[in-house]
């Protein structure tokens, strides 16, 4: 993998304050499925993400997520309140130069089917006049950070690919002018469920290397928590549920609402977040015929595979293989307490070791 | 009819000129009445997309208008613009437009929303994003109605012939034959002009490949552009 040509990385901090976006009104009805009477409506939402966390807006269908990432680079234009980004409004910015310093991926994808998948990815340098080659070298870059090789993909156009490498290539457009933040709607609902958990992984550690400031929306739960630093809960009527790490809303959801939209196995879902090596560990007593597991193995996981064997423990290995441990029910359980040395802030939880950066089909 | 064959091909030849002539011509009238139709069915597509609720009014006078026969027409006109190439346009001018704007119309309606959202949110402006996006992916039906139209066109422009020998390209070989009872020359102007309105067609058929490579499958080898 290559880093960006042009610079390191910047991120942007991105910050809501008392947004509000109201439909009904008589004119400015936005295109879009999200544009009809109270649907999609965002009621004074407020929240700041730090430069280089991914936020993630979560919430049934019609709660406003949407339309609240549209504001962003001002496809919707705000009823009232201020979208800050690096603490600057972005309605006081030139709506082009806005955008195209916005990195937008959406769950179609909307690839130019009459342009190569070079050229897709290379579409923004075109407007702004780099050269050819300069183009060209870049479309190869981001094509390797996304795991296509440029010289099978470059010339292809979007109809010839699976629909997980459009989103790859997706991706790859987005990322073309080094944007400071990332817009990403549902990117990755519309392919299977293999190829998504594929993708997320691949997507977080590429983040992990780029730490661009990400907006992410989702209407599932466990991607949020899978793929957020901080969660924005939304509900019905664009309000803000609850806003914070993903762990703080799985142990201690502020309303009944959230509560539901969690799910009562909120309880699994945070084991989800820690990994068998963030785990403390008494020495294992005799570890013939016990369960292994792997440093990056989820809470969750191995909770699973200890009540499947009927084990009393299983052995943590540590990233050598050696025996680090004795992992026990308890032991999985005294994670879910809140000060947990080992527990992460971010939800990020660490790259599945199987995943390849071959392309799907 | 005489005992005389069905080809006269010592007049063919006799006439290798005058046919050319004709034939230049005959594409000459086509070539007007498609262009300015073209231009006039773009504008009234871009309205009608624009204003969404006068489309089935411009829809409805195209229809209207295909339906007048030519003859009518050309009697109608006559005494106003008299036996000129104009009154040979109006008609065939008139009749493209049906054939045009639903095309031209449906070409860009079939451009995806995910496509021009995407587009609109990574910073193209309207200008931009109408010449890069939507109208590249408009051209294969843009191109459908061409095809119509010249095929359509070339056939009709041999009507004009009945306002004088000075009009109606191939299809004054055609109406001079009926009259003379020779059947060489409508057999010359009928083949031709067919002949003309294939070649046109085929034309358009390539100028639609050359211009979407991505529309057909078979690019598999990588390439950049």
């Amino acid at each position: 993998m290559t880093a960006p040509a042009a610079g390191r990385a910047r991120a942007a901090s991105l910050e809501f304050r008392g947004v509000t976006k109201r439909y009904g009104d008589a004119a400015g009805a936005p295109a879009g499925p999200s544009g009809i009477g109270a649907r999609g409506a965002v009621n004074d939402l407020s929240f700041e993400v730090p430069a280089g966390a991914i936020c993630v807006l979560v919430g049934p269908s019609g709660c406003g997520k949407t339309t609240s990432l549209k504001m962003v680079n001002r496809l919707i234009e705000p009823t009232a309140g201020e979208i800050l980004l690096d603490g600057a409004n972005v309605m006081g910015e030139d709506v082009t130069a806005l955008r195209r310093r916005i990195g937008y991926v959406i769950q179609q994808v909307g690839l130019f089917p009459h342009l190569t998948v070079g050229r897709n990815v290379a579409v923004i340098p075109a407007l702004v006049g780099w050269d050819e080659a300069r183009q060209r070298a870049r479309a190869d870059e981001l094509l390797s950070l996304v795991g296509l090789d440029p010289a099978h993909y470059r010339g292809r156009y979007p109809a010839q690919l699976s629909g997980g490498e459009r989103q790859r290539v997706g991706v790859a457009r987005a990322l073309a002018a080094d944007p400071p933040l990332m817009l990403m709607d549902e990117p990755f609902a519309a392919v299977d469920p293999i190829v998504r958990e594929r993708l997320q992984d691949e997507f977080l550690r590429l983040q992990r290397e780029l730490a661009k400031t990400i907006l992410f929306v989702t209407h599932d739960i466990d991607e949020a928590i899978k793929m957020g630093d901080l969660i924005a809960v939304m509900e019905e009527g664009g309000r803000l549920a609850q806003f914070g790490p993903p762990d703080q809303i799985l142990a201690h959801p502020a309303s009944d609402f959230v509560a539901r939209f969690v799910g009562a196995d909120r309880g699994l879902k945070r084991l989800s977040l820690v990994t068998i090596g963030d785990l403390k560990l008494e020495p294992p007593p005799d570890p013939l015929g016990m369960p292994a597991f792997r440093p990056e193995t989820k809470l969750r996981d191995a909770l699973s595979v200890l009540l499947v064997a009927a084990a009393r423990g299983g052995i943590a290995l540590d990233e050598a293989g050696r025996p680090r441990g004795f992992v026990t029910v308890d032991a999985i359980a005294s994670a879910l307490a809140d000060d947990y040395p080992g527990r992460r802030q971010a939800g990020a939880a660490g790259g599945d070791a199987r995943t390849t950066t071959g392309a799907d089909s | 009819m005489s005992g005389e064959p069905l080809v006269r091909w010592d007049w063919l030849f006799a006439h290798l000129g005058p046919i050319a002539d004709r034939m230049g011509q005959h594409l000459y009238l086509a070539g007007i009445a498609v262009g300015l139709g073209f231009a006039i069915s773009f504008a009234l597509a871009a309205l009608s997309i624009r204003r969404r609720r006068i489309y089935p009014l411009v829809t409805l006078l195209a229809t209207a208008a295909y339906t007048i026969p030519s003859f009518a027409l050309f009697a109608a006109l006559v005494p106003v613009t008299g036996l000129t190439v104009l009154t040979a346009e109006i008609p065939l001018i008139l009749y493209t437009f049906v054939l045009f704007v639903p095309n031209i119309v449906a070409g860009f309606d079939r451009v995806p929303w995910d496509v021009l959202d995407a587009a609109d949110g990574m910073g193209f402006t309207r200008g931009q994003r109408w010449w890069r996006v939507e109208l590249p992916l408009a051209v294969p039906l843009v191109v459908a109605g061409l095809r119509l139209a010249s095929v359509s066109t070339i056939g009709l422009v041999t009507v004009s012939a009945i306002l004088g020998d000075s009009l109606g390209g191939l299809g004054y070989y055609i109406l001079d034959g009926y009259h003379r009872h020779f059947a060489t020359e409508i057999l010359v102007g009928g083949l031709l002009s067919i002949g003309l309105a294939v070649v046109a067609d085929l034309g358009f058929v390539l100028l639609q490949r050359f211009l979407t490579p991505w529309a057909s499958r078979r690019t598999e080898k990588a390439r950049w552009t």
